[in-house]
């Protein structure tokens, strides 16, 4: 099969644009989608391609244009929201977590919402407090959502057609650090499914289980956890709901170690639920506690410094492995 | 989108300041109180059929509010929300609409339902969230919902169906439907952010949609005075650049008359318009509040003289398409099937344990479908202490 190396940013440009061109009914809609092309250049061209009927422009009104979504999927489309980043999604949540993951239920089935929430999430360079939230515990909690936070460019490309096509709620999460990150990914036309983890490196010691931007700083911890001899097992769950727990529990069953890196705070943070699940499955192949590397429970400050310590880093991921290792 | 035209503004030396009040709605009105028309006003599209069907739907919503009012009372449903005083605006709206237009309710406008053929085990299925009610029993009574008869499932969250009405009014000019979009709120639901977003994207992306504000007096208990210093809520559509008309909400022939020239707007010219139609809601909010705490008798009983129901009656009588005799009988036709539906439906057994993991999915994922194992297990251990559960598993 023949590949081709592009960026994140042209992966998820690439998504929308080839599910847009094969089916009619896809729209994106956000702040500065169009005119702009986004103001992270994912949407960059799509509306000379598609024009405004398909690219709206909205007004900066997320409860307003996450509403409109929702009304419009209950009709028949399959409209793509573009958050400029999730943070401001926090000003749509009725309608997303009352309204949008709830529909398809409360209505027994007749109305459904097929509609993408997309954007970056999580902390960027230097955003501060309000701008660096990491909303993948708050809505991976909700019953009715999917939830996908991807790291390599073909996992962004495949997930994302995936979830345009998926007939649930989808929340995407990206990473704006990551937006420039190349990879391989087929030259063909692929997806992905939704709700399948994926081993991004084989190995016998430890399962290290990681997520979007925390990917790559595991593999950062690489070359030094190679030298003290430690083979880890890089597990990225990719969809985070609903999720892949038989991949994992088959690493860990053969690692007997893990460690679960995220970039999001501790108190239920995605790995309590991942950490649980390993508990109830495989308990007894356990040779020692889960460990898990987070952020510290502060809200995220401007200066660099903090920034950098409150965050996970190559290092804390490097400490926890020797830790579930018994190394000093 | 609408790309707004440049606008001269006249340009002054001296600070002018355009005062809040510089808007006045005439409001409009067609029927009188004693059931005759004012001088001049011009008749909505109705006919004797149209007319009594109005009618016939006024006479089922008294009788049934009062009904489930009373079985609420009596702990046969856990909740109610009556429509009394307020029929002629859901009705009357839904009376001057074709049946493909779509119908985004708040919670307080059965009316359409039935208009459209919404039947009284419908009703009563959803009440008692048995097993053959269309929600499979997951939404608190009165949350209706048909995708049949384009109906939108009720939404509890204030003001949410109103932007989504955007969005679907979106579609449909997509789709180059010829239907448009009704959406329903009160004027306390019009405080909330997500109807002055809806309001602002509707004139922006020129939507075939008609905003129906009933006014009704009261945010539960709050009188509208306490919730706005403004002139109600028409000034705001003119505020998002929308064409907006004030009526009287209790002149059925008015609210239809707004209404059709209204959809001749929104569906021929994709405009979408404000009707804010003044009436009074003559029940509580809902069961769980008492009126008699936050407003006077004297006041109900001004606004009793302009009961909709009353005034259609007296002019039904006068154009001879009526009688006593004939009011009477539907009346206790209407009972009658009222009384033997609720009966019915009281009976029909609640959904089964699975319809618990069905549809917050296109399909069941695994950890559904082993929390459902997991529930059914443990009712089978302890049958005697879901009495309602224990007999209802899908694979027996």
């Amino acid at each position: 099969m023949s590949t081709k190396t592009i960026t994140i940013r042209e992966a998820l440009r690439e998504a929308i644009f080839e599910e847009m061109e094969r089916d009619p009914t896809v729209f994106l809609f956000g702040e500065e989608v169009g005119e702009y092309n986004g103001a992270y250049k994912i949407s960059e061209g799509l509306l000379d391609q598609f024009g405004p009927r398909r690219v709206i422009d909205t007004p900066i009104s997320e409860s307003g244009f996450t509403g409109l979504a929702v009304g419009a999927a209950m009709v028949g489309l399959r409209p793509i929201v573009e958050f400029m980043s999730f943070n401001f999604s926090l000003v749509a949540m009725d309608q997303i977590v009352s309204n949008a993951s709830k529909m398809h239920y409360m209505s027994g089935g007749m109305f459904n919402v097929p509609m993408v929430m997309r954007g970056c999430n999580g902390s960027a360079a230097q955003v501060s407090s309000q701008h660096s939230h990491c909303m993948e515990s708050i809505f991976s909690y909700i019953p009715g959502l999917h939830v996908i936070s991807p790291s390599s460019a073909k996992d962004h490309k495949g997930l994302l057609k995936s979830a345009i096509r998926d007939d649930n709620p989808v929340i995407f999460l990206e990473n704006e650090l990551l937006y420039s990150l190349p990879g391989e990914v087929p030259s063909d036309e692929f997806t992905i499914p939704i709700g399948v983890a994926e081993i991004k490196k084989e190995g016998t010691d430890v399962t290290v289980i990681a997520h979007s931007r925390m990917v790559e700083f595991v593999k950062v911890a690489l070359p030094a956890l190679s030298e003290m001899g430690i083979d880890i097992e890089l597990l990225d769950p990719r969809t985070l709901k609903p999720l892949d727990i038989e991949t994992i529990v088959r690493s860990v069953k053969k690692t007997n170690r893990v460690v679960i890196v995220e970039e999001g705070w501790r108190f239920c943070g995605i790995g309590s639920e991942i950490a649980d699940q390993i508990y109830s499955a495989c308990f007894d192949y356990l040779d020692s506690p889960v460990v898990r590397v987070t952020s510290t429970e502060n809200p995220m400050p401007y200066a660099k410094n903090l920034e950098v310590a409150t965050l996970p880093s190559p290092e804390k991921i490097i400490e926890a492995i020797k830790s579930v290792t018994y190394r000093n | 989108m609408k790309k707004s035209s440049p606008k001269k503004d006249p340009v002054v030396h001296l600070p002018e300041f355009v005062t809040g009040s510089a808007l006045s709605f005439p409001i409009l009105k067609i029927l009188k109180e004693d059931g005759t028309l004012y001088k001049d006003a011009v008749l909505p599209l109705i006919d004797r059929e149209k007319a009594l069907k109005i009618y016939d739907t006024f006479l089922f919503l008294r009788i049934f509010d009062e009904r489930m009012l009373a079985a609420q009372r009596q702990g046969r449903i856990s909740f109610f929300m009556t429509s009394t005083g307020e029929e002629a605006t859901h009705v009357g709206s839904a009376a001057a609409l074709q049946d493909d237009d779509m119908v985004m309710a708040q919670y307080r406008e059965p009316g359409p339902l039935y208009f459209r053929g919404f039947t009284t085990a419908n009703f009563m299925n959803q009440l008692f969230s048995n097993e053959q009610d269309l929600g499979k029993g997951r939404q608190m009574p009165v949350h209706y919902g048909s995708k049949k008869l384009n109906y939108m499932t009720i939404s509890s969250p204030l003001a949410t169906q109103i932007p989504q009405s955007v969005g679907y009014a979106y579609a449909q000019k997509i789709e180059g439907s010829q239907s448009c979009t009704l959406c329903f709120f009160g004027e306390g639901a019009a405080s909330e952010g997500d109807f002055h977003a809806a309001m602002n994207m509707a004139t922006l992306f020129e939507v075939p949609l008609i905003f129906f504000c009933r006014n009704n007096h009261y945010a539960i208990s709050t009188p509208s005075e306490q919730q706005f210093a403004a002139d109600g809520i028409a000034p705001r559509g003119v505020g998002y650049g929308m064409k907006t008309i004030r009526i009287d909400g209790n002149d059925v022939l008015a609210v239809m008359k707004a209404t059709e020239e209204a959809r001749k707007l929104a569906v021929e010219k994709n405009e979408p318009i404000l009707i804010e139609a003044m009436t009074y809601r003559l029940g509580a909010h809902s069961t769980s509040d008492d009126p008699s705490g936050y407003r006077s008798r004297k006041e109900e009983n001004r606004w009793k003289k302009s009961d909709p129901v009353l005034r259609m009656k007296k002019w039904l009588l006068a154009q001879e398409w009526w009688s006593e005799k004939e009011d009477q009988e539907a009346m206790d036709t209407k009972r009658e099937e009222v009384r033997n539906e609720m009966q019915k439906a009281e009976k029909i057994p609640v959904s089964e344990l699975s319809s618990l993991v069905t549809d917050v999915y296109d399909k069941p994922p695994w950890h559904l479908q082993e929390q459902l194992a997991e529930l059914e297990q443990h009712i089978r251990r302890y049958p005697k202490e879901y009495p309602k559960s224990s007999w209802r598993f899908k694979n027996d």
